[in-house]
């Protein structure tokens, strides 16, 4: 079960791994997978939003966490 | 690292031989990635990564706009890439011919792809005219994607070079193809 009502989702495919939604989120929970493409770690992640609102490529989005239930 | 990237512009200003430590952003980050280090240069070294960063977030310029989507799709980072080398190819080239005595030297910044502008004050120390040469052509290429990099900074995010940077976009396939193999 989510804890969090929002959740960051990363468009691997467009993911250019520039590394700055980590330097950003305030969870550390984002990492570079192999310098491929940004991973949100899904248990720590709070759906902030900071990620999205700073990626140059505009890949990442805070959704809806589908697994939320208040 | 910002301040070492200013420091290299401001140097490259007054002399152009200190243009040639530019070969150092072009040989570590491939180097890192080919010794499976993937893109630990974008994301922590990079100097002018961090100088738009600065510049955007730190001095606030940067309106914080999302660029247009089709600048991180695989067809214009490609085609840039393939534009990119193709300019580097003919500054090599250029050199080469410097070194034959085909060409003389040309004292000029070749900046955004078609102007030259005038450099000479830069050239201070007389040195061999090819070693010269590639001074010239290596500090335009730097100077152009400083250019490219602070408008896309103002316009739209901070980092938005990094979209199609060139430099990144080889370290990541050289990535993904690691990954890929293993």
């Amino acid at each position: 079960m989510a804890k969090y009502k929002y959740k960051a989702e990363n468009e691997k495919d467009r993911c250019v791994a520039c590394g700055v939604c980590v330097k950003v989120c305030p969870k550390s929970a984002i990492s570079i997978y192999k310098g491929c493409y940004a991973v949100i770690n899904e248990e720590e992640c709070v759906g902030c939003g900071i990620c999205g609102k700073n990626c140059p490529a505009g890949v990442i989005h805070k959704v809806e966490n589908k697994e939320y239930v208040k | 690292m910002w301040v070492v990237s200013a420091t290299y512009f401001a140097l490259g200003f007054f002399n152009i031989v200190f243009a040639w430590f530019g070969v150092i952003c072009f040989l570590i980050p491939l180097l890192i990635a080919i010794f499976g280090g993937g893109k630990q240069y974008c994301n922590h070294y990079c100097g002018r990564g961090q100088l738009f960063l600065k510049i955007g977030n730190s001095l606030g310029w940067s309106k914080g706009r999302l660029a247009p989507r089709w600048l991180s799709s695989k067809y214009f980072r490609h085609g840039f890439l393939v534009f990119f080398l193709f300019f580097f190819v003919q500054m090599v080239w250029l050199t080469v011919e410097v070194a034959k005595g085909i060409e003389t030297l040309h004292e000029t910044i070749h900046l955004m792809w078609s102007f030259d502008v005038p450099w000479h004050w830069a050239y201070r120390t007389e040195i061999t005219p090819w070693k010269a040469q590639f001074a010239f052509g290596l500090y335009g290429i730097m100077l152009t994607s400083l250019i490219v990099g602070v408008i896309l900074t103002i316009v739209y995010r901070p980092r938005t070079w990094c979209v199609f940077c060139p430099m990144g976009n080889m370290t990541q396939q050289i990535s993904k193809l690691k990954a890929g193999k293993k």
